[in-house]
């Protein structure tokens, strides 16, 4: 453990933590866009600058190991003099259209350049243009936003070991971008645009759905997997409009593909909301209830996909039932299966969308109560 | 027969370019003819100065009849066959084209350490190193020495890393050497990339055994097995010799495993660099010899500490691995008697430029830049006057004629604005544009940004607008405070040595010479005449006599006149390309 004064407050931190650890550790607001605790310190956007006595200039708190005795000095007029100068040299290089980013209330370098006042800026100048290409459903990539922070690149490369992008060219044309400058072609898990702290990369089916301010958050679990990845499910008008992850989570706010971009199920017209029993086309089915059978309304399939014709083989009938009626229907088909033919007759497929939780009933439902072992789901009990 | 006769034919490039080969090929032909045996030497092949001097005054050729050396200068193929009839056969040297004083006075002041082989040798053979001691400073080392007695003399050298920062080499060795670790890298940083600057390449070309030397040495000194030779690719003939001489040490059993039998190994590979300069930064070549995109990265452990893979790596530059075997071999006390009391040893400098006698020159460190700019570079040329001269390349700064006597050494150039660097040396003279030429060195550094960090990435191209800005006449006032402000910031927010550096040709010119940016500012016009949109060319009625030369040379049309009269420019259709001020032979054309 090493101790350190900074802006004259004493902390203690494990050795190896960098002066920025500890400056987090004792709430000492240092501003950064390139830092991510989970990746490699970075160094580039040199806004975490601090003072260190007896050093001659001033050093990036990301990239300096806290060391015994060290006095830190986080903010003075020159050191503030320095970040709005690099904030003023990078919205030189921006559109700043925050009045139709996506990320408008959510973006760090729009929070920075409020709380530094920048109205004008000293430096006009070139900025880089970016042709917008990208076939793909999931990332949006508005490059002439990028600010080189580099946490796509580090994120792709040391969380997700994929590595499709890179910086390419040098000096105010550097960018980031797949190999050749070709179309974007991964495995599209959106780490990219989780970690981006700008408007540069968003998710495509959440642009224009509502910005940040206007939207309530649900925790909840992953239904893909049995990972169980924790996520934030972003909801505006309950609608789930985007979403993301913590990073005080048992997936320290990574996910994949499916968690991050999968959820338009939530609001799909073929997903069912209440039980539905099927009745042969052939034989009709006699139910307790008195309600006539049931058509479902057109483009409410739930039929495996297929939707329902008059002329196809598959000419099911759909009544919608209560649940009470249809677990009673259940249990009295399922009993009657295993009582004639026995209960290795039965089998039981679960759903990956389920909880682990209700898997596990499951499985414990066919094993015990009906008393067979045929019993799977997509990913395995 | 006995061959007692020696030529030997510059085919440095400018060797080559002033027609080297077809001196060779006239000397072979002529040779052949009368029927004697000479062997016939492309000696100076690539920029070894260090022998033949002087490329202003290629082709240079030198004629050794019995142990007599003979230098001739300006050799063209005609000249060749008196040569040889006078000479040759008859024992006589053409006296009006041996090289004058001034090829001796270019090498009076010079004490060649690192460039004592360079031209002497030949660069591809192992024996002719070995005939004038080399590998013996590496015998020592493997077999005599500790590596702490080796990190021992090479720290009392007081030798200072020649890569431009001039770290003190023993020091870093030291720090490795303290490391324990199975695993240690030595890698020579050849990404010579300075505008200007051909130091280490002529090292590289002319004495590649050196460096290899020096680098076994340093593996021994501080425990590595692997060693990595960067070198930039568009140093193809570098690339090619380094190879060979490589090849011809593990043939010689000078590298590989168990060298000279003294049971320790060490193995040494090339690695091409891409051509990017920022590669030429510590971090960003280790990263590029990892294969990862060259960008420096930050340096939150020293190299020394965990450097290439994460493991203790010592980097040192060219030309401070070639002087390694000599002062193992002269020791400690000679070396650092060469030089001053903080930086041991000479230093070699690429003299470019207004300079009569352009070239590459070995210095002991202290001596002042008059020194070189005037006894050994014999001044600037045409008769014109001094203006600056810009060490340290993109990084460096312009110093004036009135700071002219300061010592060359690493604190002393820092002192005045400039750095050191690796040893580019441009002199500039009444006709250079201070501002232009800030702009040229911007121009560099920006497009060589690796675009990691801000300042770097952003603020020099802002730098380079504003510069733009001035040259144009677009300017504005509180542009020249707006670009020392800016300058002084990314001096200290980048994040590595291009960065922190890049502002320092601008705000060096700024600093002595503001009158001139002032003068585009404000008046609008470049002092130098060199700016094209701050200036107007015209023709002096006086002088003028109406020959037409410079009608029948501009390529805009631009120049009205009938013969024999005189001759007028029409501002709209030129373009400023100065053509008709270059072939006016009576001084007719005015530029401002």
């Amino acid at each position: 453990m090493v101790t350190l004064t900074i802006d004259g407050k004493k902390v203690t931190v494990r050795k190896l933590s960098t002066v920025l650890d500890a400056a987090r550790k004792l709430n000492i607001p240092i501003p950064t866009l390139c830092h991510h605790p989970e990746l490699s310190p970075y160094g580039g956007c040199r806004l975490c600058i601090i003072e260190i006595k007896d050093l001659a200039r001033p050093v990036t708190a990301c990239t300096t190991f806290a060391r015994e005795g060290m006095e830190v000095i986080t903010t003075s007029p020159y050191l503030e003099k320095l970040r709005k100068t690099t904030l003023e040299l990078l919205l030189s290089d921006h559109p700043n259209d925050c009045m139709v980013c996506e990320r408008a209330g959510d973006c760090t370098l729009q929070e920075l350049a409020y709380f530094y006042d920048i109205r004008e800026n000293r430096f006009v100048g070139e900025k880089r243009p970016f042709i917008k290409k990208d076939e793909n459903p999931f990332v949006e990539r508005a490059m002439e936003k990028c600010i080189l922070c580099g946490q796509c690149v580090r994120v792709c490369d040391e969380i997700q070991g994929v590595g499709a992008i890179d910086f390419a060219y040098r000096g105010l044309k550097t960018k980031i971008c797949p190999p050749f400058e070709k179309d974007l072609d991964c495995e599209f898990c959106g780490q990219c645009v989780a970690v981006c702290p700008t408007g540069a990369l968003t998710g495509k089916m959440w642009a224009q759905k509502g910005r940040q301010q206007d939207v309530r958050t649900v925790d909840t679990v992953c239904p893909y997997c049995g990972c169980g990845c924790n996520i934030s499910l972003h909801v505006r008008r309950n609608e789930v409009i985007r979403v993301s992850s913590k990073e005080d989570t048992i997936n320290e706010g990574w996910l994949c593909a499916k968690g991050r971009f999968g959820y338009e199920f939530i609001h799909n017209s073929d997903r069912l909301t209440k039980p539905l029993i099927r009745i042969s086309p052939k034989e009709g089915f006699e139910f307790s209830s008195q309600s006539p059978s049931f058509n479902p309304p057109p483009g409410k399939g739930g039929n495996g996909g297929v939707r329902s014709s008059p002329l196809t083989p598959h000419n099911s009938r759909f009544k919608e039932v209560s649940w009470d009626e249809a677990f009673d229907y259940i249990a009295k088909r399922l009993k009657e299966i295993k009582d004639s033919y026995g209960p290795d007759s039965i089998g039981g497929l679960s759903s990956a969308r389920c909880t682990n939780e209700e898997n596990f009933l499951f499985q414990k439902f066919i094993r015990a109560v009906i008393g067979t072992n045929n019993v799977d789901h997509c990913a395995r009990y | 027969m006995r061959a007692d006769i020696k030529i030997k034919v510059c085919m440095g490039p400018s060797g080559i370019a002033t027609g080297g080969a077809d001196v060779i090929e006239a000397f072979k032909n002529e040779i052949n003819s009368i029927g004697k045996k000479a062997i016939i030497e492309e000696r100076c092949s690539l920029h070894q100065v260090g022998c033949l001097g002087f490329c202003a005054k290629d082709v240079l050729v030198e004629v050794v009849v019995d142990g007599k050396k003979t230098i001739y200068e300006y050799v063209k193929p005609g000249m060749v066959s008196r040569i040889v009839k006078e000479h040759i056969l008859e024992g006589n040297p053409v006296t009006e084209w041996i090289a004058g004083e001034e090829y001796y006075n270019f090498h009076k002041k010079q004490i060649k350490v690192v460039l004592s082989n360079c031209g002497e040798i030949d660069p591809e053979d192992i024996n002719a190193y070995l005939a004038v001691g080399g590998y013996e400073a590496a015998r020592m080392a493997l077999t005599l020495m500790s590596p702490e007695e080796i990190v021992e003399v090479v720290k009392s050298s007081n030798l200072r890393g020649r890569g431009g920062a001039g770290f003190p080499t023993g020091l870093k060795w030291d720090l490795s050497l303290k490391i324990k670790s199975d695993v240690k890298y030595v890698i020579c940083n050849g990404d010579e990339g300075d505008p200007g600057a051909f130091m280490d390449r002529s090292v590289m070309e002319g004495d590649p055994h050196s460096v290899i030397e020096g680098m076994i040495i340093c593996a021994k000194a501080i425990g590595s097995h692997q060693g990595y030779i960067y070198v930039r690719a568009e140093y193809p003939l570098a690339v090619k010799r380094l190879q060979i001489a490589i090849n011809q040490c593990y043939e010689a059993g000078l590298l590989g495993e168990n060298i000279l039998g003294t049971g320790f190994d060490f193995d040494l590979k090339i690695y091409q660099g891409a051509g990017a300069f920022v590669c030429g930064e510590a971090t960003a070549l280790m990263r590029s010899i990892e294969g990862k995109r060259g960008m420096p990265t930050p340096k939150l452990w020293r190299s020394a500490e965990k450097g290439l893979w994460e493991k203790p790596t010592v980097l040192n530059n060219v030309e401070t691995f070639a002087n390694i075997p000599r002062i193992i071999l002269k020791g400690a006390d000679w070396y650092s008697s060469l030089g001053t009391e903080r930086s041991g040893g000479t230093k070699v400098f690429a003299l470019t430029g207004k300079m009569k006698n352009a070239g590459l020159i070995e210095v002991p460190l202290g001596i002042t830049l008059r020194e070189i700019i005037y006894d050994i570079g014999g001044g600037i040329e045409n008769g014109r006057a001094f203006k600056a001269v810009q060490t340290g390349g993109p990084s460096g700064g312009c110093i004036p004629a009135e700071l002219l006597d300061i010592e060359v050494d690493y604190e002393s150039l820092a002192l005045v604005g400039s750095i050191m660097g690796s040893g580019g040396m441009v002199v500039l003279d009444e006709t250079d544009c201070m501002v232009d030429i800030a702009k040229f060195f911007l121009e560099f550094t920006q497009a060589e940004s690796c675009g990691k960090c801000i300042p770097c990435r952003v603020g020099t191209k802002r730098m380079l607008e504003i510069l733009n800005r001035i040259t144009v006449g677009n300017a504005k006032e509180g542009d020249i405070e707006l670009l020392e402000e800016l300058g002084q910031d990314i001096k200290v927010t980048s994040l590595c040595g291009l960065g922190l550096t890049a502002p320092n040709p601008v705000l060096s010119t700024i600093r002595y010479f503001r009158n001139e940016y002032e003068a585009h500012i404000k008046d609008k016009k470049c002092p130098a005449a060199v700016c094209k949109d701050l200036i107007t060319f015209s023709i002096l009625e006086e002088f003028c006599n109406g020959c037409g030369a410079c009608k029948r040379a501009c390529p805009a049309d631009a120049i009205i006149g009938k013969r024999k009269k005189i001759h007028k420019i029409d501002p709209e259709p030129c373009i400023k390309c100065g053509t008709c001020f270059d072939v006016c032979k009576f001084n007719a054309i005015m530029k401002m």
